[in-house]
C-alpha cells in the first residue's frame, strides 16, 4: 500500500484573507451591488457564502441575500451512486429575475456539481447574470465551466483529494491536499 | 398369481395384536401365513424386508379424487397411484366432484375407474343431500348398494341441525356413519386462515376456532339424541378434542380424524403468504396441536386422514385470499407422522400404524386394515429410519401444492401391495 | 458519512423497517416539501424512469399523490386501472407481473384489495414495487405520511397516539401501528370490540373500549374512516349509534385534559366517525396530510429508484470520488 500524503494547503488565516480577497473580486465584478445575491452550495459552499456575505456587507456597507442551494436531485450520477445520498434543504431568500446570482463553493473539480446548480438555478427563475466564485479551483475538468472568482488555485491529479474544512461545521478552517503515495 | 414372500422385516399388525420380527407369506392374494424360515412357495418372488416395517396398508377415509370434473388437477388413477405410493392401499374418495357423488350411477363410475386403474382400492362415500346442497337428502340406500360406504357433504357442513339430525337417524338402517365437515359458516365468512396473531398481523379475515368447534357441539349433540354414527372430519382445534373426549366418555357414537398437517404445523406456515398453507379448517396454535396430537395419542382422535386436496399450480399462484383451499398428503403423510409424532415420542410405531390401519379400517367397516391369515394381502413396507426431503417436482400426484417442499421426512414406503400384487415398488 | 439505506427493492410495509429505515425516509421527505412550494415543481432525479400505478380497487386521492410525487420528480407516469372480477384476480396479478417485466418499467405502484398482493408482485418482478394499499395488511406510505405529520408538531417518541375505529379492517392502522411503535411512540386502539383485531395486546398497543379514554389519554388522534357496509355485514347495529358512542366531536373534545392533534386518512364520513368542526378546526392536520403525502411519496420514490451497485463500483474505480 504506497503511503498518503497529508500536506496542508492553506491554514485558518490564510482562508480568512482569502475570503476578503474573493469578496474584493466578487463586487468588483458586480456592476449593481443591490442586485447581488449569494447562493451556497451545500454544505460547505452554505458556510463560505456565510463569511462572503458578511465580508461583503463590511466593504460596501449594503446586506447581501444568501441562500443555500442542495444539487442533489439534481446530480448526472444518482442512478449510479450506491446508497441514494441525503437530500439537504434549499432556500432561496428571494425572487431571482433579473439579479446577478454569485453561485459559492469550497472546490471546484469536474464541474458537474455546478452544471446541476446552474440547472436547478433555472428552475427557480431568470438571473441576469450567474457567476461562480471558489475558494479552491483544482483543475480537472469534464466540462466546459470555469470560476469567475477563485480563492486558490492548486494543482491536483486524478489520484489527489482536496478537503476543505469550515470551522462552522468541522470545527477549524483548513484546506488540504492528500495524495495517494507516487507510483 | 406369484406367491410372495416378505422377508426378515418388523410385522407391525395391531388388529390381530402382532409385532415381531417374521416373514409373510402370501398365497393366491391373500395373507397365508407367518414364521421364520419357512419353506419359500414355489415360484414365489421374494422381498427382502430387512430393516423395515410390514404392515397393513394404510386406510384414509378422506382423500379428494377430482375426478369427475377436475381431471385436470388429479385423476382417480393419479390419484390411487399417489395413495399407493404413500403406502395407503384403501383411500375413501369425497363427493364434492362435478357432478357430486350423489347418486348410484356417480359411485358406479368412482368404482369402475378405481377398478380399471388396477392400484389402491377406492371406496366411495356418497353425499348426504342432492348436489350437496344442504336441501333434500339423497338415497342412501341407492348409495350404499352402488358401493357408498359413508355419507358426508364435504367441503361444507351438512347444512342444518334439521339434516344433520335426519341423516344421523336414516344412515343407520344402513350401518354407515356420516361424515361432517364442521364449519359454521357466519362465523367463517370472509376467512382465509386462523384467526389470530399471524392473521391480524398478515391483514387476511380470519376463521375463530369457534367456527368449528360450535358444528362439532351441534353434532355430538344430535348423534347423543338419535343413537347414530357421527364421524368427524380433519379435526384442527383443542376446543374439538375436548367434546369429543369427553362425548366419548358419555358413551355417544362418535369417531374423529386429523391430518398430518394439522398434527405437524401451526399457522406460521403462512407467514410469506404462503397459498400452500392455506387449507380449510386451517392450520392453527400450538396449544392446537398439542391436544391434536395428545388426542390422537389417548385415542380420543381415532386415526389419520389426509384430506388429500390437489390444486392447479397456477390456482395456487395467486394472492392468498384468491387461492383455494387445501393442500395434497397422501405421498407425505407417512414421512411426517414419523417425524412429527414418532420421532417426536407422542406416539410409538405401532400406535401409529393403528391409527392409520385398524382404526379407519373399523371405523367405516372396511376390509382391510389387517394380516390376519385370510385377509386380503393389502401391505405395505416402509423403512422407518429412511431420511428423504420433499421434491413436489416427483410427485405421482399431478398436483404438487404441498406445504412441506423441502422439508426434510422420515420413514418411505419401499413396497404397496394390493391383492398380493406390487403396486408400488421402490429399489433400495 | 450517514449508512445508505437498507430499504431493499420494495416498500411492502412499514413491519418490515428499522426504525432508521423510517426515519431516513421522513428525513428524506423534508426537502422535498419545498419541492412543491416552487413555481416549477419539477426535479430531474428520476428523468427517464418508467413508473406505473397499478390500481386493482378504485382510489382517487392515493393515485393523484403518487402521480403528483412521479411527475414531480419527472419521471413518466402511466395509469392502468384494473377492476378485475374476484374468480381472475389471481391470473390477472401472475399475468400482470410477467407484463410488466417484459416492458423492462422500473417502478410499480400497486394497489389491490388482497392482503399480500404487494409481496405476491415484488417476489416475481425485478422491478422496484411501492404497496399502496394491500387488502387489510398494509398502506406504508400513509402511515410514513402519518408520522411526518405527526413530527411536524412533536417528536414522535413518547407521543400517545390513539388510532380510532374499524382496526380491525384497516390498512392505514397497521402501517401507523408498526411505525409508531418502531419510532417509539405509546399506541392505543379504540372502537367497538368486533372492529378491533385479534392480538392487539400482543403486539404492545393498549385497547380502550370507549372514546372518552382515549382522548382522556392521547396526544394524536388518527380517526379512521367508518364504512357502511360494516354496518350491513353485521360489525355493529348503525352508523347513527357510532357516531353517538364513538363519534370524534367537538364536544368530546373540549373535555380533553390538552390539546390533541386530530388525523384522518381521508376521504371523510362527516357526521360519523368525525364533527366536521373538529375536521376544519384549529387542531385538525388533515390537509396538512395531504401535502406531506406527496412529499412522502417522493422520497420513497427518490431513495428505492435506480442505483445499481455494479455502476457504483465502476464509478468509484474512475476516481468520480465525492467532489465534483
Amino acid at each position: 500500500m504506497p503511503p498518503t500524503e497529508r500536506q496542508q494547503l492553506m491554514d485558518a488565516g490564510a482562508i480568512e484573507q482569502t475570503i476578503h480577497a474573493m469578496a474584493r473580486d466578487i463586487l468588483q465584478q458586480t456592476h449593481d451591488p443591490a442586485h447581488l445575491v449569494l447562493v451556497g452550495v451545500q454544505r460547505r459552499g452554505v458556510e463560505l457564502a456565510s463569511r462572503l456575505a458578511r465580508a461583503i456587507a463590511d466593504a460596501s456597507g449594503q446586506a447581501v441575500p444568501q441562500g443555500a442551494l442542495d444539487i442533489t436531485l439534481y446530480r448526472d450520477d444518482l442512478e449510479v451512486v450506491g446508497p441514494k445520498p441525503i437530500v439537504g434543504p434549499t432556500h432561496l431568500p428571494v425572487d431571482l429575475d433579473g439579479r446577478h446570482v454569485w453561485i459559492v463553493d469550497d472546490v471546484l473539480y469536474t464541474g458537474r456539481t455546478i452544471r446541476a446548480a446552474l440547472d436547478e438555478l433555472a428552475d427557480f427563475g431568470r438571473p441576469a447574470r450567474i457567476g461562480l466564485a471558489v475558494l479552491v479551483d483544482r483543475g480537472g475538468r469534464e466540462l466546459p465551466i470555469q470560476a469567475d472568482v477563485v480563492g486558490a488555485p492548486i494543482a491536483a491529479g486524478p489520484r489527489d483529494h482536496v478537503e476543505v474544512l469550515v470551522r462552522e461545521l468541522d470545527g477549524r478552517d483548513a484546506a488540504f491536499l492528500i495524495s495517494e503515495g507516487a507510483t | 398369481m406369484k406367491p410372495v414372500v416378505i422377508r426378515g422385516g418388523r410385522v407391525i399388525d395391531p388388529a390381530s395384536g402382532r409385532d415381531e420380527r417374521t416373514d409373510l407369506v402370501i398365497e393366491g392374494g391373500t395373507v397365508a401365513g407367518f414364521g421364520r424360515n419357512q419353506g419359500t412357495p414355489e415360484g414365489a418372488e421374494i422381498l427382502d424386508a430387512s430393516g423395515c416395517v410390514v404392515a397393513p396398508g394404510f386406510v384414509d377415509l378422506h382423500v379428494h379424487l377430482r375426478e369427475p370434473g377436475r381431471e385436470d388437477v388429479e385423476t382417480i388413477e393419479t390419484g390411487a397411484r399417489a395413495a399407493v405410493a404413500g403406502g395407503f392401499t384403501s383411500v375413501c374418495a369425497m363427493p364434492n366432484t362435478d357432478p357430486v357423488t350423489d347418486n348410484q350411477a356417480a359411485v358406479g363410475f368412482i368404482i369402475a375407474q378405481a377398478r380399471r386403474a388396477g392400484t389402491a382400492r377406492v371406496y366411495p362415500i356418497g353425499a348426504v343431500s342432492l348436489g350437496s346442497r344442504g336441501e333434500q337428502m339423497s338415497e342412501f340406500g341407492e348409495l350404499v348398494t352402488a358401493g357408498a360406504v359413508a355419507v358426508s357433504d364435504d367441503g361444507k357442513p351438512v347444512a342444518t341441525a334439521h339434516l344433520m339430525r335426519a341423516a344421523l337417524e336414516y344412515a343407520q338402517s344402513f350401518g354407515i356413519p356420516v361424515v361432517d365437515h364442521c364449519e359454521e359458516h357466519t362465523l367463517s365468512r370472509g376467512g382465509a386462515m386462523h384467526e389470530g396473531l399471524t392473521s391480524t398481523r398478515l391483514g387476511v379475515t380470519g376463521i375463530p376456532r369457534s367456527s368449528e368447534d360450535v358444528i362439532v357441539a351441534r353434532d355430538i349433540l344430535l348423534a347423543e339424541l338419535t343413537g347414530g354414527h357421527v364421524h368427524l372430519a380433519h379435526c384442527s382445534t383443542a376446543g374439538a378434542v375436548r367434546m369429543v373426549r369427553e362425548a366419548k366418555a358419555r358413551g355417544v357414537r362418535v369417531t374423529a380424524e386429523v391430518t398430518p398437517h394439522h398434527l405437524a404445523l401451526t399457522d406460521a406456515a403462512c407467514e410469506g403468504y404462503n397459498t400452500n398453507a392455506k387449507m380449510n379448517p386451517p392450520l392453527r396454535e400450538a396449544p392446537d396441536v398439542e391436544a391434536l396430537r395428545a388426542g390422537l395419542a389417548d385415542g380420543t382422535i381415532d386415526c389419520i386422514a389426509t384430506d388429500h386436496a390437489p390444486h392447479h399450480y397456477d390456482a395456487k399462484e395467486a394472492a392468498f385470499d384468491d387461492a383455494p383451499f387445501g393442500v395434497v398428503g397422501l405421498e407425505t403423510a407417512l414421512g411426517v407422522a414419523l417425524a412429527d409424532l414418532v420421532e417426536r415420542g407422542v406416539l410409538d410405531l405401532p400406535a401409529l400404524v393403528d391409527r392409520l390401519t385398524a382404526r379407519p379400517a373399523s371405523i367405516f367397516h372396511l376390509p382391510g386394515g389387517t394380516l390376519r391369515p385370510g385377509a386380503a394381502a393389502d401391505v405395505v413396507v416402509f423403512d422407518p429410519a429412511s431420511r428423504w426431503t420433499v421434491e413436489p417436482a416427483t410427485f405421482f400426484s399431478k398436483s404438487r401444492n404441498t406445504p412441506f417442499a423441502g422439508r426434510a421426512l422420515v420413514g418411505r414406503v419401499r413396497w404397496t401391495l394390493v391383492d398380493g400384487r406390487v403396486v408400488h415398488g421402490r429399489a433400495s | 458519512m450517514s449508512p445508505g439505506p437498507n430499504l431493499g427493492k420494495d416498500l411492502l410495509g412499514l413491519e418490515y423497517l428499522a426504525a432508521g429505515d423510517i426515519r431516513l425516509l421522513l428525513d428524506t421527505a423534508e426537502p422535498f416539501k419545498e419541492v412543491s412550494e416552487r413555481a416549477i415543481k419539477k426535479v430531474p432525479a428520476l428523468r427517464g424512469k418508467t413508473i406505473v400505478n397499478l390500481f386493482f380497487e378504485a382510489s382517487t386521492r392515493t393515485r393523484i399523490s403518487f402521480e403528483f410525487a412521479e411527475k414531480r420528480l419527472s419521471a413518466d407516469t402511466v395509469n392502468v386501472a384494473s377492476v378485475g372480477s374476484s374468480v381472475s384476480k389471481g391470473e390477472t396479478l401472475v399475468d400482470t407481473a410477467k407484463n410488466l417485466e417484459a416492458m423492462r418499467i422500473d417502478m410499480v405502484v400497486i394497489r389491490h384489495p388482497s392482503s399480500g398482493a404487494a409481496r405476491f408482485l415484488a417476489e416475481r418482478i425485478e422491478s422496484n414495487v411501492i404497496n399502496a394499499g394491500d387488502g387489510k395488511h398494509e398502506h406504508p406510505t400513509q402511515g410514513l405520511l402519518d408520522l411526518l405529520t405527526i413530527r411536524d408538531h412533536r417528536p414522535i417518541e413518547g407521543a400517545k397516539v390513539c388510532i380510532v375505529g374499524d382496526v380491525l379492517h384497516s390498512r392505514v392502522a397497521r402501517s401507523n401501528i408498526w411505525g409508531l411503535l418502531k419510532l417509539g411512540a405509546e399506541v392505543a386502539v379504540c372502537g367497538p370490540q368486533s372492529l378491533l383485531p385479534m392480538g392487539i395486546e400482543d403486539i404492545g398497543v393498549r385497547v380502550f373500549r370507549r372514546v372518552e379514554e382515549a382522548i382522556a389519554w392521547a396526544d394524536v388522534l388518527n380517526v379512521l374512516r367508518l364504512q357502511l357496509e360494516r354496518m350491513q355485514s353485521g360489525y355493529i347495529p348503525s352508523l347513527r349509534e357510532y357516531y353517538r358512542v364513538f363519534g370524534v366531536t367537538e364536544e368530546r373534545l373540549a373535555r380533553a385534559p390538552r390539546e390533541l392533534l386530530i388525523l384522518h386518512p381521508g376521504p371523510m364520513n362527516r357526521g360519523v366517525e368525525i364533527d366536521s368542526r373538529v375536521a376544519d378546526g384549529p387542531h385538525s392536520v388533515i390537509l396538512r396530510q395531504v401535502t406531506n403525502g406527496v412529499a412522502v411519496r417522493m422520497a420513497v420514490l427518490y431513495l428505492l429508484a435506480g442505483g445499481r451497485p455494479e455502476l457504483a463500483e465502476a464509478a468509484k474505480g474512475g476516481g468520480a470520488g465525492g467532489e465534483r
